[in-house]
Protein backbone atom coordinates (compact mmCIF):
# COMPACT_ATOMS: atom_id res chain seq x y z
CA UNK A 1 0.00 0.00 0.00
CA UNK A 2 3.05 2.19 0.36
CA UNK A 3 2.99 3.15 -3.30
CA UNK A 4 -0.39 4.89 -2.76
CA UNK A 5 0.97 7.24 -0.08
CA UNK A 6 4.74 7.43 -0.42
CA UNK A 7 4.86 9.81 -3.43
CA UNK A 8 2.95 12.40 -1.41
CA UNK A 9 4.66 11.75 1.92
CA UNK A 10 8.18 12.15 0.59
CA UNK A 11 7.81 14.93 -2.02
CA UNK A 12 6.83 18.51 -1.26
CA UNK A 13 6.01 19.16 -4.93
CA UNK A 14 3.50 16.29 -4.85
CA UNK A 15 1.92 17.67 -1.66
CA UNK A 16 1.59 21.12 -3.22
CA UNK A 17 0.16 19.59 -6.38
CA UNK A 18 -2.38 17.63 -4.36
CA UNK A 19 -3.53 20.68 -2.37
CA UNK A 20 -3.74 22.80 -5.52
CA UNK A 21 -5.68 20.02 -7.25
CA UNK A 22 -8.10 19.76 -4.33
CA UNK A 23 -8.80 23.49 -4.53
CA UNK A 24 -9.41 23.17 -8.27
CA UNK A 25 -11.81 20.29 -7.51
CA UNK A 26 -13.83 22.40 -5.07
CA UNK A 27 -14.04 25.40 -7.42
CA UNK A 28 -14.88 23.21 -10.41
CA UNK A 29 -17.37 21.15 -8.38
CA UNK A 30 -19.35 24.26 -7.48
CA UNK A 31 -19.11 26.14 -10.76
CA UNK A 32 -19.26 23.01 -12.93
CA UNK A 33 -22.57 21.99 -11.33
CA UNK A 34 -24.24 25.16 -12.55
CA UNK A 35 -22.43 25.01 -15.91
CA UNK A 36 -23.82 21.50 -16.47
CA UNK A 37 -27.32 22.28 -15.18
CA UNK A 38 -27.64 25.43 -17.26
CA UNK A 39 -26.07 23.95 -20.36
CA UNK A 40 -23.24 26.51 -20.37
CA UNK A 41 -20.58 23.96 -21.33
CA UNK A 42 -19.84 25.74 -24.57
CA UNK A 43 -19.37 29.10 -22.86
CA UNK A 44 -17.11 27.43 -20.28
CA UNK A 45 -15.08 25.93 -23.11
CA UNK A 46 -14.84 29.29 -24.85
CA UNK A 47 -13.67 30.97 -21.63
CA UNK A 48 -11.08 28.26 -21.09
CA UNK A 49 -9.55 28.88 -24.48
CA UNK A 50 -10.18 32.60 -24.47
CA UNK A 51 -7.63 33.18 -21.72
CA UNK A 52 -4.82 31.82 -23.91
CA UNK A 53 -3.82 35.06 -25.68
CA UNK A 54 -3.85 36.87 -22.34
CA UNK A 55 -1.53 34.29 -20.81
CA UNK A 56 0.66 34.36 -23.91
CA UNK A 57 1.06 38.14 -23.74
CA UNK A 58 1.86 37.90 -20.03
CA UNK A 59 4.51 35.23 -20.73
CA UNK A 60 6.14 37.40 -23.42
CA UNK A 61 6.13 40.46 -21.14
CA UNK A 62 7.36 38.47 -18.16
CA UNK A 63 4.20 39.16 -16.13
CA UNK A 64 2.43 36.58 -13.92
CA UNK A 65 0.29 34.28 -16.09
CA UNK A 66 -2.76 34.80 -13.88
CA UNK A 67 -2.83 38.52 -14.68
CA UNK A 68 -2.86 37.74 -18.39
CA UNK A 69 -5.50 35.04 -17.90
CA UNK A 70 -7.74 37.49 -16.05
CA UNK A 71 -7.38 39.99 -18.90
CA UNK A 72 -8.17 37.33 -21.49
CA UNK A 73 -11.22 36.17 -19.52
CA UNK A 74 -12.59 39.71 -19.26
CA UNK A 75 -12.22 40.22 -23.03
CA UNK A 76 -13.89 36.86 -23.63
CA UNK A 77 -16.84 37.59 -21.28
CA UNK A 78 -17.40 40.93 -22.98
CA UNK A 79 -17.25 39.22 -26.36
CA UNK A 80 -19.66 36.46 -25.32
CA UNK A 81 -22.22 38.84 -23.82
CA UNK A 82 -22.03 41.07 -26.88
CA UNK A 83 -22.52 38.10 -29.19
CA UNK A 84 -25.36 36.50 -27.19
CA UNK A 85 -27.21 39.79 -26.84
CA UNK A 86 -26.95 40.92 -30.45
CA UNK A 87 -27.67 37.66 -32.25
CA UNK A 88 -29.71 35.09 -30.39
CA UNK A 89 -29.99 33.00 -33.56
CA UNK A 90 -26.41 32.02 -34.15
CA UNK A 91 -24.77 32.64 -30.80
CA UNK A 92 -23.34 29.10 -30.73
CA UNK A 93 -21.58 29.71 -34.01
CA UNK A 94 -20.38 33.12 -32.92
CA UNK A 95 -19.02 31.86 -29.58
CA UNK A 96 -17.35 28.98 -31.41
CA UNK A 97 -15.64 31.36 -33.80
CA UNK A 98 -14.71 33.67 -30.94
CA UNK A 99 -12.87 30.92 -29.11
CA UNK A 100 -11.14 29.59 -32.21
CA UNK A 101 -9.97 33.13 -32.93
CA UNK A 102 -8.70 33.58 -29.36
CA UNK A 103 -6.95 30.19 -29.48
CA UNK A 104 -5.28 31.07 -32.78
CA UNK A 105 -4.29 34.49 -31.47
CA UNK A 106 -2.80 32.86 -28.39
CA UNK A 107 -0.75 30.41 -30.44
CA UNK A 108 0.34 33.19 -32.81
CA UNK A 109 1.56 35.29 -29.86
CA UNK A 110 3.34 32.38 -28.21
CA UNK A 111 5.07 31.53 -31.50
CA UNK A 112 7.03 34.80 -31.07
CA UNK A 113 8.53 33.33 -27.93
CA UNK A 114 11.90 31.55 -28.19
CA UNK A 115 10.71 28.57 -26.17
CA UNK A 116 7.53 28.28 -28.22
CA UNK A 117 6.45 24.66 -27.75
CA UNK A 118 7.48 24.47 -24.09
CA UNK A 119 5.48 27.58 -23.20
CA UNK A 120 2.48 26.41 -25.18
CA UNK A 121 2.38 22.99 -23.55
CA UNK A 122 2.69 24.58 -20.10
CA UNK A 123 -0.21 26.95 -20.81
CA UNK A 124 -2.47 24.35 -22.40
CA UNK A 125 -1.81 21.49 -20.00
CA UNK A 126 -0.69 23.22 -16.82
CA UNK A 127 2.28 22.65 -14.57
CA UNK A 128 0.70 21.31 -11.44
CA UNK A 129 4.02 19.87 -10.26
CA UNK A 130 5.56 23.35 -10.28
CA UNK A 131 2.91 25.04 -8.13
CA UNK A 132 4.25 27.32 -5.41
CA UNK A 133 2.83 28.03 -1.95
CA UNK A 134 2.01 31.60 -3.04
CA UNK A 135 -0.06 30.32 -5.95
CA UNK A 136 -1.89 27.95 -3.62
CA UNK A 137 -2.83 30.91 -1.42
CA UNK A 138 -4.28 32.76 -4.41
CA UNK A 139 -6.22 29.63 -5.33
CA UNK A 140 -7.50 29.33 -1.78
CA UNK A 141 -8.75 32.92 -1.85
CA UNK A 142 -10.43 32.46 -5.23
CA UNK A 143 -12.05 29.16 -4.23
CA UNK A 144 -13.37 30.75 -1.03
CA UNK A 145 -14.80 33.62 -3.09
CA UNK A 146 -16.49 31.14 -5.44
CA UNK A 147 -18.01 29.17 -2.55
CA UNK A 148 -19.21 32.39 -0.93
CA UNK A 149 -20.79 33.67 -4.17
CA UNK A 150 -22.47 30.33 -4.85
CA UNK A 151 -24.02 30.31 -1.37
CA UNK A 152 -25.09 33.94 -1.71
CA UNK A 153 -26.61 33.50 -5.18
CA UNK A 154 -28.00 29.99 -4.72
CA UNK A 155 -31.64 31.00 -5.20
CA UNK A 156 -31.22 33.05 -8.40
CA UNK A 157 -28.84 30.40 -9.78
CA UNK A 158 -31.45 27.72 -9.14
CA UNK A 159 -34.15 29.83 -10.81
CA UNK A 160 -31.84 30.46 -13.78
CA UNK A 161 -31.63 26.69 -14.30
CA UNK A 162 -35.31 26.91 -15.25
CA UNK A 163 -34.79 29.93 -17.47
CA UNK A 164 -34.23 33.67 -17.29
CA UNK A 165 -37.94 34.37 -16.91
CA UNK A 166 -38.17 32.35 -13.71
CA UNK A 167 -35.43 34.46 -12.14
CA UNK A 168 -36.78 37.80 -13.38
CA UNK A 169 -40.36 37.02 -12.34
CA UNK A 170 -39.10 36.21 -8.83
CA UNK A 171 -37.36 39.55 -8.53
CA UNK A 172 -33.80 38.39 -9.32
CA UNK A 173 -32.31 40.10 -12.39
CA UNK A 174 -31.34 37.35 -14.82
CA UNK A 175 -28.80 39.60 -16.47
CA UNK A 176 -27.05 40.44 -13.20
CA UNK A 177 -26.90 36.88 -11.90
CA UNK A 178 -25.95 35.40 -15.27
CA UNK A 179 -23.12 37.92 -15.31
CA UNK A 180 -22.04 36.84 -11.81
CA UNK A 181 -22.08 33.22 -12.96
CA UNK A 182 -19.92 34.02 -15.99
CA UNK A 183 -17.54 35.82 -13.64
CA UNK A 184 -17.34 32.73 -11.44
CA UNK A 185 -16.59 30.51 -14.45
CA UNK A 186 -13.89 32.96 -15.50
CA UNK A 187 -12.39 33.08 -12.00
CA UNK A 188 -12.31 29.28 -11.91
CA UNK A 189 -10.55 29.14 -15.26
CA UNK A 190 -8.07 31.85 -14.30
CA UNK A 191 -6.96 30.26 -11.03
CA UNK A 192 -7.07 26.69 -12.37
CA UNK A 193 -5.14 27.08 -15.60
CA UNK A 194 -1.76 26.97 -13.86
CA UNK A 195 -2.72 23.66 -12.28
CA UNK A 196 -4.39 21.75 -15.08
CA UNK A 197 -3.96 24.11 -18.04
CA UNK A 198 -6.43 26.06 -20.15
CA UNK A 199 -7.29 23.04 -22.29
CA UNK A 200 -7.88 20.69 -19.39
CA UNK A 201 -9.56 23.05 -16.94
CA UNK A 202 -12.64 22.58 -19.07
CA UNK A 203 -12.50 18.83 -18.45
CA UNK A 204 -12.32 19.41 -14.69
CA UNK A 205 -15.21 21.87 -14.93
CA UNK A 206 -17.40 19.44 -16.82
CA UNK A 207 -16.50 15.81 -16.14
CA UNK A 208 -16.94 15.62 -12.33
CA UNK A 209 -20.16 17.67 -12.39
CA UNK A 210 -21.59 15.66 -15.28
CA UNK A 211 -20.71 12.42 -13.45
CA UNK A 212 -22.44 13.64 -10.30
CA UNK A 213 -25.47 14.76 -12.33
CA UNK A 214 -26.04 11.14 -13.37
CA UNK A 215 -26.96 10.16 -9.82
CA UNK A 216 -27.53 13.27 -7.71
CA UNK A 217 -31.00 14.02 -6.36
CA UNK A 218 -30.17 17.41 -4.81
CA UNK A 219 -28.08 20.35 -6.02
CA UNK A 220 -26.01 20.22 -2.83
CA UNK A 221 -25.43 16.51 -3.37
CA UNK A 222 -24.34 17.17 -6.92
CA UNK A 223 -21.79 19.77 -5.81
CA UNK A 224 -20.47 17.43 -3.11
CA UNK A 225 -20.34 14.51 -5.54
CA UNK A 226 -18.58 16.58 -8.21
CA UNK A 227 -16.01 17.79 -5.68
CA UNK A 228 -15.37 14.25 -4.43
CA UNK A 229 -14.98 12.87 -7.96
CA UNK A 230 -12.68 15.78 -8.82
CA UNK A 231 -10.59 15.18 -5.71
CA UNK A 232 -10.28 11.48 -6.45
CA UNK A 233 -9.29 12.30 -10.05
CA UNK A 234 -6.54 14.59 -8.77
CA UNK A 235 -5.22 11.90 -6.42
CA UNK A 236 -5.36 9.07 -8.97
CA UNK A 237 -4.04 11.27 -11.77
CA UNK A 238 -1.07 12.48 -9.71
CA UNK A 239 -0.29 8.93 -8.67
CA UNK A 240 -0.41 7.70 -12.27
CA UNK A 241 1.75 10.60 -13.36
CA UNK A 242 4.32 9.81 -10.61
CA UNK A 243 4.65 6.08 -11.21
CA UNK A 244 4.06 5.94 -14.97
CA UNK A 245 5.85 9.20 -15.78
CA UNK A 246 2.81 10.78 -17.49
CA UNK A 247 1.91 14.46 -17.82
CA UNK A 248 0.15 15.31 -14.53
CA UNK A 249 -2.58 17.68 -15.75
CA UNK A 250 -3.55 15.36 -18.58
CA UNK A 251 -3.61 12.31 -16.27
CA UNK A 252 -5.97 14.07 -13.86
CA UNK A 253 -8.35 15.12 -16.62
CA UNK A 254 -8.18 11.66 -18.16
CA UNK A 255 -9.19 10.01 -14.86
CA UNK A 256 -12.08 12.48 -14.46
CA UNK A 257 -13.33 11.79 -17.99
CA UNK A 258 -12.95 8.02 -17.55
CA UNK A 259 -15.03 8.15 -14.37
CA UNK A 260 -17.76 9.93 -16.30
CA UNK A 261 -17.88 7.38 -19.09
CA UNK A 262 -17.80 4.44 -16.66
CA UNK A 263 -20.68 5.90 -14.61
CA UNK A 264 -22.52 6.86 -17.77
CA UNK A 265 -22.29 3.30 -19.12
CA UNK A 266 -23.23 1.84 -15.73
CA UNK A 267 -26.35 3.95 -15.65
CA UNK A 268 -27.30 3.03 -19.19
CA UNK A 269 -26.84 -0.66 -18.36
CA UNK A 270 -28.88 -0.21 -15.19
CA UNK A 271 -31.69 1.42 -17.14
CA UNK A 272 -31.62 -1.33 -19.76
CA UNK A 273 -31.71 -3.95 -17.02
CA UNK A 274 -34.70 -2.31 -15.38
CA UNK A 275 -36.51 -2.03 -18.72
CA UNK A 276 -35.81 -5.69 -19.50
CA UNK A 277 -37.13 -6.91 -16.16
CA UNK A 278 -40.23 -4.78 -16.64
CA UNK A 279 -40.92 -6.38 -20.02
CA UNK A 280 -40.26 -9.90 -18.80
CA UNK A 281 -41.92 -10.52 -15.43
CA UNK A 282 -40.10 -13.88 -15.01
CA UNK A 283 -36.73 -12.23 -15.41
CA UNK A 284 -35.12 -11.93 -11.98
CA UNK B 1 -64.27 49.60 -4.56
CA UNK B 2 -62.08 46.55 -4.96
CA UNK B 3 -58.37 46.94 -5.76
CA UNK B 4 -57.58 46.82 -9.48
CA UNK B 5 -55.28 43.87 -10.08
CA UNK B 6 -54.56 44.90 -13.66
CA UNK B 7 -55.29 48.20 -15.35
CA UNK B 8 -54.02 48.96 -18.84
CA UNK B 9 -54.81 51.82 -21.21
CA UNK B 10 -53.79 51.78 -24.88
CA UNK B 11 -51.17 49.14 -24.10
CA UNK B 12 -49.21 47.83 -27.09
CA UNK B 13 -47.25 44.63 -26.45
CA UNK B 14 -44.58 42.96 -28.56
CA UNK B 15 -40.88 42.23 -28.92
CA UNK B 16 -38.41 45.05 -29.47
CA UNK B 17 -40.30 47.53 -31.62
CA UNK B 18 -42.47 44.88 -33.30
CA UNK B 19 -46.04 45.24 -32.01
CA UNK B 20 -47.93 41.94 -31.63
CA UNK B 21 -51.13 43.33 -30.09
CA UNK B 22 -51.86 47.09 -30.04
CA UNK B 23 -54.26 49.16 -27.94
CA UNK B 24 -55.10 46.81 -25.07
CA UNK B 25 -57.51 48.21 -22.47
CA UNK B 26 -57.65 45.64 -19.71
CA UNK B 27 -59.34 46.04 -16.35
CA UNK B 28 -59.38 43.20 -13.89
CA UNK B 29 -60.42 43.54 -10.27
CA UNK B 30 -59.18 41.50 -7.33
CA UNK B 31 -61.12 38.26 -7.06
CA UNK B 32 -61.80 38.04 -10.81
CA UNK B 33 -60.59 35.45 -13.31
CA UNK B 34 -59.83 36.28 -16.92
CA UNK B 35 -59.11 34.06 -19.93
CA UNK B 36 -56.91 35.17 -22.82
CA UNK B 37 -58.17 33.23 -25.80
CA UNK B 38 -56.64 33.00 -29.26
CA UNK B 39 -54.72 30.73 -31.60
CA UNK B 40 -50.96 30.19 -31.41
CA UNK B 41 -49.14 33.44 -32.06
CA UNK B 42 -52.16 35.62 -31.39
CA UNK B 43 -50.38 37.49 -28.59
CA UNK B 44 -51.56 35.69 -25.43
CA UNK B 45 -48.08 34.90 -24.13
CA UNK B 46 -46.74 38.31 -25.16
CA UNK B 47 -49.44 40.04 -23.14
CA UNK B 48 -48.87 37.77 -20.11
CA UNK B 49 -45.12 38.43 -20.22
CA UNK B 50 -45.71 42.17 -20.40
CA UNK B 51 -48.03 42.00 -17.38
CA UNK B 52 -45.40 39.93 -15.54
CA UNK B 53 -42.82 42.61 -16.32
CA UNK B 54 -40.69 40.32 -18.47
CA UNK B 55 -41.26 42.44 -21.57
CA UNK B 56 -41.38 46.24 -21.55
CA UNK B 57 -44.61 47.73 -22.89
CA UNK B 58 -44.10 49.31 -26.31
CA UNK B 59 -46.79 51.95 -25.91
CA UNK B 60 -49.46 52.89 -23.40
CA UNK B 61 -49.83 52.39 -19.68
CA UNK B 62 -50.06 49.35 -17.48
CA UNK B 63 -50.42 49.09 -13.71
CA UNK B 64 -50.19 45.83 -11.77
CA UNK B 65 -51.78 46.12 -8.31
CA UNK B 66 -51.45 49.88 -8.73
CA UNK B 67 -47.71 49.83 -9.52
CA UNK B 68 -45.52 49.31 -12.60
CA UNK B 69 -45.01 45.62 -13.52
CA UNK B 70 -42.40 43.68 -11.52
CA UNK B 71 -42.48 46.22 -8.64
CA UNK B 72 -43.67 43.51 -6.23
CA UNK B 73 -42.51 40.07 -7.41
CA UNK B 74 -43.85 38.36 -4.30
CA UNK B 75 -47.40 39.50 -5.07
CA UNK B 76 -47.43 38.32 -8.69
CA UNK B 77 -46.99 34.69 -9.75
CA UNK B 78 -46.12 33.86 -13.36
CA UNK B 79 -46.00 30.43 -14.95
CA UNK B 80 -44.67 30.43 -18.50
CA UNK B 81 -44.65 27.61 -21.00
CA UNK B 82 -41.89 25.17 -20.15
CA UNK B 83 -39.83 23.05 -22.44
CA UNK B 84 -39.71 19.72 -20.66
CA UNK B 85 -36.36 18.70 -22.19
CA UNK B 86 -34.39 20.98 -19.90
CA UNK B 87 -35.98 19.68 -16.75
CA UNK B 88 -33.62 16.87 -15.77
CA UNK B 89 -32.41 18.81 -12.75
CA UNK B 90 -31.40 17.09 -9.51
CA UNK B 91 -34.32 18.55 -7.58
CA UNK B 92 -37.23 16.92 -5.82
CA UNK B 93 -40.74 18.03 -6.69
CA UNK B 94 -41.14 19.68 -3.27
CA UNK B 95 -37.93 21.69 -3.84
CA UNK B 96 -39.37 23.01 -7.09
CA UNK B 97 -42.60 24.08 -5.38
CA UNK B 98 -40.52 25.73 -2.64
CA UNK B 99 -38.87 27.93 -5.29
CA UNK B 100 -42.23 29.70 -5.49
CA UNK B 101 -41.47 31.22 -2.09
CA UNK B 102 -38.06 32.69 -3.02
CA UNK B 103 -39.51 36.01 -4.16
CA UNK B 104 -40.66 36.84 -0.63
CA UNK B 105 -37.23 36.31 0.94
CA UNK B 106 -34.55 37.73 -1.36
CA UNK B 107 -31.14 36.12 -1.50
CA UNK B 108 -30.69 34.83 2.03
CA UNK B 109 -33.93 35.37 3.99
CA UNK B 110 -34.88 32.19 5.80
CA UNK B 111 -37.99 30.30 4.71
CA UNK B 112 -40.21 29.83 7.75
CA UNK B 113 -43.17 27.74 8.84
CA UNK B 114 -45.56 29.99 6.93
CA UNK B 115 -43.64 29.19 3.73
CA UNK B 116 -43.67 25.46 4.42
CA UNK B 117 -47.39 25.65 5.07
CA UNK B 118 -47.96 27.40 1.69
CA UNK B 119 -45.70 24.90 -0.09
CA UNK B 120 -47.40 21.80 1.29
CA UNK B 121 -50.88 23.24 0.88
CA UNK B 122 -50.14 23.82 -2.83
CA UNK B 123 -48.62 20.33 -3.17
CA UNK B 124 -51.69 18.78 -1.62
CA UNK B 125 -54.09 20.93 -3.64
CA UNK B 126 -52.47 19.91 -6.94
CA UNK B 127 -52.43 16.26 -5.88
CA UNK B 128 -48.66 15.85 -6.06
CA UNK B 129 -48.12 14.74 -2.45
CA UNK B 130 -47.33 11.19 -3.57
CA UNK B 131 -44.32 12.21 -5.62
CA UNK B 132 -43.23 15.26 -3.64
CA UNK B 133 -40.00 13.47 -2.69
CA UNK B 134 -39.21 12.16 -6.17
CA UNK B 135 -36.67 13.89 -8.40
CA UNK B 136 -38.18 15.99 -11.16
CA UNK B 137 -36.54 13.79 -13.81
CA UNK B 138 -38.64 10.81 -12.70
CA UNK B 139 -41.96 12.59 -13.27
CA UNK B 140 -44.01 12.56 -16.45
CA UNK B 141 -44.70 15.77 -18.38
CA UNK B 142 -48.16 16.09 -16.86
CA UNK B 143 -46.90 15.44 -13.33
CA UNK B 144 -44.21 18.12 -13.79
CA UNK B 145 -46.81 20.57 -15.01
CA UNK B 146 -48.82 19.95 -11.83
CA UNK B 147 -45.66 20.63 -9.80
CA UNK B 148 -45.14 23.92 -11.65
CA UNK B 149 -48.75 24.99 -11.10
CA UNK B 150 -48.26 24.16 -7.40
CA UNK B 151 -45.15 26.38 -7.45
CA UNK B 152 -47.20 29.30 -8.79
CA UNK B 153 -49.93 28.70 -6.20
CA UNK B 154 -47.41 28.43 -3.37
CA UNK B 155 -46.48 32.06 -3.87
CA UNK B 156 -49.94 33.04 -2.58
CA UNK B 157 -49.83 35.97 -4.95
CA UNK B 158 -52.52 38.60 -5.48
CA UNK B 159 -52.23 38.24 -9.24
CA UNK B 160 -51.59 34.88 -10.89
CA UNK B 161 -50.57 34.74 -14.55
CA UNK B 162 -50.68 31.28 -16.16
CA UNK B 163 -49.65 30.53 -19.74
CA UNK B 164 -51.57 27.50 -21.05
CA UNK B 165 -51.22 25.65 -17.74
CA UNK B 166 -53.67 22.92 -18.73
CA UNK B 167 -51.68 21.67 -21.71
CA UNK B 168 -50.14 18.30 -20.74
CA UNK B 169 -52.69 17.75 -17.97
CA UNK B 170 -55.05 14.77 -17.96
CA UNK B 171 -58.78 15.30 -17.43
CA UNK B 172 -58.81 14.89 -13.61
CA UNK B 173 -55.82 17.25 -13.27
CA UNK B 174 -57.53 19.85 -15.47
CA UNK B 175 -60.54 19.57 -13.19
CA UNK B 176 -58.37 20.06 -10.08
CA UNK B 177 -56.54 23.00 -11.60
CA UNK B 178 -59.76 24.77 -12.66
CA UNK B 179 -61.29 24.30 -9.22
CA UNK B 180 -58.15 25.77 -7.66
CA UNK B 181 -58.17 28.82 -9.91
CA UNK B 182 -61.76 29.45 -8.89
CA UNK B 183 -60.98 28.95 -5.20
CA UNK B 184 -57.95 31.24 -5.42
CA UNK B 185 -60.09 33.96 -7.00
CA UNK B 186 -62.81 33.46 -4.39
CA UNK B 187 -60.13 34.02 -1.76
CA UNK B 188 -59.43 37.43 -3.32
CA UNK B 189 -56.67 36.93 -5.90
CA UNK B 190 -56.99 37.85 -9.57
CA UNK B 191 -56.04 35.27 -12.14
CA UNK B 192 -55.29 35.54 -15.87
CA UNK B 193 -55.01 32.35 -17.91
CA UNK B 194 -53.94 31.98 -21.54
CA UNK B 195 -55.85 29.14 -23.14
CA UNK B 196 -57.14 27.65 -26.39
CA UNK B 197 -60.00 26.07 -24.51
CA UNK B 198 -63.30 27.90 -24.92
CA UNK B 199 -64.90 25.88 -22.13
CA UNK B 200 -62.19 27.06 -19.76
CA UNK B 201 -62.80 30.65 -20.86
CA UNK B 202 -66.53 30.14 -20.25
CA UNK B 203 -65.73 29.28 -16.63
CA UNK B 204 -63.77 32.54 -16.15
CA UNK B 205 -65.44 35.81 -15.17
CA UNK B 206 -63.90 37.74 -18.06
CA UNK B 207 -62.55 36.82 -21.48
CA UNK B 208 -60.27 38.66 -23.85
CA UNK B 209 -60.28 37.34 -27.42
CA UNK B 210 -56.98 37.96 -29.19
CA UNK B 211 -56.01 37.72 -32.86
CA UNK B 212 -53.09 40.15 -33.15
CA UNK B 213 -55.67 42.64 -31.91
CA UNK B 214 -58.25 42.68 -29.15
CA UNK B 215 -61.30 41.14 -30.82
CA UNK B 216 -63.42 41.53 -27.70
CA UNK B 217 -63.06 41.96 -23.96
CA UNK B 218 -65.77 41.65 -21.35
CA UNK B 219 -67.74 39.20 -19.23
CA UNK B 220 -67.26 35.71 -20.69
CA UNK B 221 -70.99 35.17 -21.18
CA UNK B 222 -71.13 38.22 -23.47
CA UNK B 223 -67.81 37.86 -25.26
CA UNK B 224 -67.98 34.17 -26.16
CA UNK B 225 -70.46 34.49 -29.01
CA UNK B 226 -70.19 33.06 -32.54
CA UNK B 227 -69.24 36.21 -34.46
CA UNK B 228 -66.37 37.08 -32.09
CA UNK B 229 -65.14 33.48 -32.00
CA UNK B 230 -65.21 33.33 -35.78
CA UNK B 231 -63.01 36.43 -35.88
CA UNK B 232 -60.65 34.90 -33.31
CA UNK B 233 -60.37 31.31 -34.46
CA UNK B 234 -61.92 31.14 -37.89
CA UNK B 235 -64.46 28.68 -36.50
CA UNK B 236 -68.17 28.89 -35.93
CA UNK B 237 -69.28 27.81 -32.49
CA UNK B 238 -72.54 27.42 -30.64
CA UNK B 239 -73.56 26.67 -27.07
CA UNK B 240 -75.10 23.31 -26.24
CA UNK B 241 -76.17 22.33 -22.75
CA UNK B 242 -74.11 25.06 -21.16
CA UNK B 243 -70.87 24.18 -23.00
CA UNK B 244 -69.56 25.69 -26.17
CA UNK B 245 -69.15 23.34 -29.09
CA UNK B 246 -67.11 24.09 -32.19
CA UNK B 247 -69.08 22.86 -35.14
CA UNK B 248 -66.99 24.07 -38.03
CA UNK B 249 -63.58 25.51 -38.65
CA UNK B 250 -61.86 27.37 -41.42
CA UNK B 251 -58.27 26.47 -40.62
CA UNK B 252 -56.25 24.30 -38.27
CA UNK B 253 -54.61 25.24 -35.02
CA UNK B 254 -57.73 26.36 -33.23
CA UNK B 255 -57.94 23.58 -30.68
CA UNK B 256 -55.70 22.66 -27.83
CA UNK B 257 -54.86 19.20 -29.02
CA UNK B 258 -51.28 19.01 -27.76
Amino acid sequence: MDFLVAPFASNVFMQNAFVAGLLVSVACGIVGTFVVLRGLAFIGDALGHGVLPGVAIAVLLGLPGMVGAAGGAIVMILGISLVTRKSSLSSDTAIGLLFVAMLALGVAIVSRSRSFSGDLVRILFGEILGITAGEILIQLAATSAIAFLAALCYRPFLLLCFGNEQADASGFSSRLFHGIMLGMIALTVVVSFKTVGTLLVFGMLLAPAASAALFARRIGGMIAGATAIGAFSVYAGLLASYWLDLAAGASITLVASLIFFVLFSARRLGEKGRAASREDPHHA
Amino acid sequence: MREMAVLSRGLSVGYGSEVIVPGIDLELAAGQTCALVGINGSGKSTLLKTLAGLLPPILGEVAILGKPPLSMPSRVAYLGQFHPSGMALPLRAADVVRMGRFSSHGLLGKLGSEDEEAVWAAIEAMGVTKFADLPLSRLSGGQRQRVFIAQALARRADLILLDEPASNLDAPAVETYRRLVRATADAGAACIVATHDIDEAGACDMTMLLAHRVVAYGPSSEVLEPAALLATFGIVGRYREGGLVAVGREHDGCHDGE
